[in-house]
This record gives C-alpha cells, sequence and structure tokens, in this order.
C-alpha cells in the first residue's frame, strides 16, 4: 500500500516472487485465452443454443440456452431463453445487434467475435491453433511448476490457507492486501480452481466434442454426459474463466498495478513492510 | 494508509479493465479470414498437427460409438443441400433413382459401376451412430447401408492412391458462372474404416430425399460435412489439387479444416 498512498513508510524487501516459467506461461495464456474467447463465441454463434445430453432436441425439447430474434412491430428484437425463461436480449446485443437500419442477427455480437463477421471456418483454424497453443504451455507448466515447487507452495492450499480464508475475506473486502512471499488463502483457492479444475475440464470437455477422440475414448462422453452436455460445460466453464478474469484484474489494480505487474514482468515483488528478509532479496 | 485514494484507484482500474474488455472485440483480427493470409497459414498447420495426432492415437479400425435403439428421438435434421436441382439429378430422382449407378474411378485396375440393387443386395451394415454438424448440434439415427471397404478392394486401389474424392450431384451453390457441386474427400483409413457405408437407408425407411437419396457415403469419426450426400462417383487419386479450389471439398475450399475429426 505504501506505494499507491504514496506515503513514506518502511519499504518490504523486494523478493524474487515469480520464476520464469510463471512468467512466460502467463503471458502465453493471456494470448490465447483472448483468442479462444473471441473464436469461440464465433463458434458457438453457427448454432447458438445450448442442450443437455448426446444430441440436440430438434423435436423434444432438451435445450438450456437459445439466443435467436423475433420480429415485432418495433424491428426485430434479440430473443435469449435460458432454462425455459424467455427474455428480451436485445439490449445485451444477444439475437439482434448493429444499428436499426442495419441489423445484424447472430447469437453473440461481432464486436466479441473473431472475425468479426460469421466465418465458421477461420473461427475453427484460429481456435483450434491457441487450442493446441493453452494445452503445451499447460503441459509445460505443470511440469515446471512441480519441480520448482510453484504448484506445492503457492497453489495448493494447506490447512493453514483454509484457516485463514475468513480472515482473507474480511482483509479484502477492506481492500487490504497483504504482500507475502506466498500467495494468500483466497488467492490459493482461486489459482487451484482454475489450475486444477477449469482448465483440464474446458481442454477435457472441447475433446469431447471430437468425434475423433470419441472414437478413441468413448468414456469421456459418458463422464460429461453425452457430446452436448460437453458442450454445454464447455460454454459455462469458458463463464467462469471470464469471471476469474474480471476478478483478476480488478485485484491487480486493487493490489498495486505497478508493483503487480512488475512481478509478472520481471519476477520481483515488493513485499509488505515487515516481511522478514531472506537470501536472495534485494532492498 | 489512505482508504479513498485507493478506493478511487481500484474504481478507476476497473473502468480501465471494463473498458480494455468491450475494446476487445472490434475488427482488427478480420484479416485472418483470408485464406491468403501467411499468418492464417501458420494457423492452419495445427488443423494438420491435430490429423497427424489423432490418426497415430486413433487405431484405423477403432470404431464411433454406436448408440441403443432407444436414442433415435427425432428424424435426422436435413442440412446443406436438401433438394438438388441440377437437370441430371431431378431425372434420376423423377425415375425413382431406376438409372443410378455409383462409380469407382481413377487410381483403380478396375473401375466399377454399381447400379443402386446391386448396392442393396451386397453385405449390409446398420449402425446407430450420432451425427455431428460443424455447427455445433447432433443428432442420432440409424444409418443402413453396406461398406465401402470391400467394394474399394473389388476395384483394386492402385498403392500410389492416397485419397478418396467423393463427387455429389447437389449443386450446393450456384453462381453467375455456373452450379458449383457439392465433392469432398477422405484418406484412404476412414475410407476403409469398418463404419464408412454406402447408405441407402435411415431410420428403416428409404434414404430420403433431404438426407441425401440414393446414396449418402457416412464416416462416423469426423463431422458432418464428411457424409457426402447424393453421392455418384468415388474417384481415387495421389493429390487433391486438381479439384474445387485445391483443398478436398467444397466446405474445406471456403476454409473448413479438411481432416474435420474435431
Amino acid at each position: 500500500m505504501s506505494e499507491q498512498a504514496g506515503l513514506p513508510a518502511v519499504k518490504g524487501p523486494l523478493i524474487y516472487r515469480q520464476s520464469i516459467w510463471t512468467r512466460v506461461t502467463h503471458w502465453i495464456w493471456a494470448i490465447c485465452l483472448f483468442f479462444l474467447l473471441l473464436t469461440g463465441l464465433q463458434i458457438f454463434n453457427a448454432h447458438p443454443a445450448l442442450y443437455i445430453g448426446q444430441q440436440s432436441g430438434f423435436e423434444f425439447e432438451n435445450a438450456i440456452l437459445e439466443i435467436g430474434a423475433v420480429n415485432t412491430p418495433e424491428g426485430p428484437r434479440g430473443r435469449t431463453t435460458v432454462f425455459g425463461q424467455t427474455f428480451d436480449s436485445t439490449a445485451l446485443g444477444l439475437g439482434v445487434s448493429g444499428s436499426a437500419e442495419r441489423p445484424t442477427f447472430t447469437g453473440f455480437p461481432g464486436a466479441v467475435t473473431i472475425p468479426s463477421y460469421r466465418d465458421l471456418g477461420t473461427g475453427r483454424v484460429v481456435h483450434f491453433f491457441f487450442g493446441w497453443v493453452f494445452v503445451i504451455t499447460m503441459f509445460i507448466w505443470f511440469l515446471a511448476s512441480f519441480i520448482n515447487g510453484h504448484i506445492r507452495r503457492d497453489i495448493v492450499p494447506g490447512p493453514a490457507d483454509i484457516k485463514g480464508v475468513p480472515r482473507d475475506v474480511a482483509d479484502h473486502a477492506r481492500l487490504r492486501f497483504h504482500h507475502g512471499r506466498t500467495y494468500g488463502p483466497l488467492q490459493k483457492l482461486a489459482y487451484f480452481g482454475v489450475f486444477f479444475v477449469l482448465f483440464p475440464l474446458i481442454v477435457l470437455t472441447g475433446l469431447t466434442m471430437s468425434p475423433g477422440i470419441n472414437a478413441i475414448a468413448p468414456w469421456m462422453l459418458d463422464i460429461f454426459g453425452g457430446r452436448q452436455t460437453a458442450r454445454t460445460i464447455h460454454f459455462i466453464v469458458m463463464l467462469l474463466l471470464v469471471g476469474f478474469f474480471i476478478i483478476h484484474i480488478v485485484m491487480v489494480v486493487a493490489a498495486g498495478p505497478i508493483n503487480e505487474l512488475r512481478s509478472m514482468l520481471s519476477g520481483w515483488y515488493r513485499a509488505s513492510p515487515g516481511t522478514p528478509t531472506a537470501e536472495g532479496d534485494k532492498p | 494508509m489512505s482508504g479513498i485514494l485507493t478506493r478511487r484507484n481500484f474504481l478507476r482500474g476497473s473502468a480501465i479493465a471494463g473498458s480494455g474488455l468491450i475494446l476487445a472485440g472490434c475488427d482488427q483480427f478480420d484479416f485472418l479470414g483470408s485464406k491468403e493470409n501467411q499468418v492464417r497459414k501458420v494457423m492452419e498447420q495445427a488443423n494438420v498437427l491435430t490429423y497427424q495426432v489423432q490418426r497415430r492415437l486413433i487405431g484405423a479400425q477403432t470404431l464411433a460409438r454406436e448408440y441403443s435403439a432407444s436414442e433415435i428421438r427425432q428424424g435426422q435434421r436435413p442440412n446443406g443441400s436438401v433438394d438438388p436441382s441440377t437437370a441430371e439429378y431431378v431425372a434420376l430422382r423423377d425415375s425413382g433413382f431406376a438409372g443410378y449407378k455409383l462409380k469407382i474411378t481413377g487410381m483403380v485396375e478396375q473401375p466399377l459401376e454399381f447400379s443402386l440393387d446391386e448396392l442393396r443386395n451386397m453385405p449390409a451394415r446398420s449402425q446407430i451412430t450420432r451425427h455431428d454438424c460443424v455447427e455445433g448440434w447432433s443428432c442420432i439415427a440409424k444409418w443402413t447401408g453396406t461398406p465401402l471397404g470391400p467394394i474399394l478392394d473389388m476395384a483394386r486401389v492402385k498403392p500410389e492412391a492416397r485419397f478418396c474424392v467423393y463427387h455429389c450431384y447437389d449443386n450446393i451453390q450456384r453462381t453467375l458462372s455456373g452450379d458449383i457441386l457439392y465433392y469432398t474427400s477422405s484418406d484412404l483409413i476412414d475410407a476403409y474404416h469398418p463404419q464408412s457405408i454406402l447408405s441407402y437407408g435411415l431410420n428403416d425407411q428409404v434414404l430420403p430425399v433431404s438426407n441425401g437419396a440414393p446414396i449418402r457415403l457416412r464416416i462416423e469419426r469426423a463431422l458432418g460435412y464428411k457424409q457426402p450426400k447424393y453421392l455418384h462417383t468415388i474417384e481415387l487419386v495421389d493429390s487433391l489439387a486438381a479439384f474445387g479450389k485445391g483443398k478436398g471439398g467444397y466446405w474445406e475450399d471456403t476454409g473448413y479444416d479438411w481432416y474435420a475429426g474435431i
């Protein structure tokens, strides 16, 4: 906080907190997730509906989300149905977007898809390219972080972390952050959820949509409850990752963007005053 | 510490982050839609990687999942061409496909022709499988037909042949310079796969026009655009360059990946 508030407080030590593996994989993922999200929405727009089960119900009902448009006396309106509840989604750009004179009829608006116009083929090319980069980066991260102790030290929450959750929640609510040598309890829980739950889930549900992978690993269809359910889970995990991203950015800003960015670029992180120094620290 | 300043920073930062999200889309990446773009060409190599990895991972004989009859809960959703209008096809359809011939040509020792009755009298296979459209939807149906592999063996495929090109009757696209006819292609592994059948039956009925009558090839470990309808000729070749724009199929020529196993 001292840096942000500009108050002459005793500085904590400058510690080398982020290894080169953490930093490089972090930024590769940032680029991957950007393209995967925007091309994913392009792919979704080819059939803007989600179902539960093996197949899509055209003559029976198993959709949990449908985005479309209807004509009304006031012009075309976006219509979205979630779990049977239909609402007008024009204001969100879902179903109809663009100007009143030249409306575009897509699930998600072109502002959040790559390409901005409808092009499923290109969306798939870019999505699968970054899918590969994402997965390879994930393997490198898991291997490096297991070997250098990042997973054990910073990611997997221990009993002390679990006990520290209520206090950490209270500190976060007051925007009071402790910059320690390792991550705080909520940080650990968040990253653990991303690395051990969301990342594997989004990759596996993506692969479950592949008819080729279905042949060699039909059990994946069973654990996810069918290809269409896998597609739905893939979408929901996307929403959770977007939620994580928003909180992540907000926390970086709240906790001191200069310090946080420096640690993710150079590895060096200014700990809170009073943090005991250790070998390798800089003043 | 100064709570007011922190909160202001917090709000300002959140606003910046929020506007970044909105600006993220736009059209800066529309150049990737151009087939000639070098960045796109590099990215397309990921699909070659997917193909090679899946071919090494998945056995040539490994079957696509087959479902029970109770999973057939609706008719097979027609998509793409549903009623071809070429004179040749209309004449065939109006005669009940009496004059239909399926031709095996190209790099074979013995070019062959089969009438619809001949195909129906050959050993048959029925399979209840899931059809996955590239758009994202799926539909389960029962397909009945004769396996393609033994037919290729009868024609004695030459060793230099690497692909099957599937030529179809349907004019998927009409342009000022004439009709564009549907075609697609596969490697010989998909062609010889036990579930690759020349289907003439759908859900225990004669295959209807909207689903590809009289013959539709099923390649069950690939997406829907690898299930060519209104099929009339299977040509064995060592290169796909001579057909369409050289990408191996109608949809492939418009920018879809050739393998279609994902």
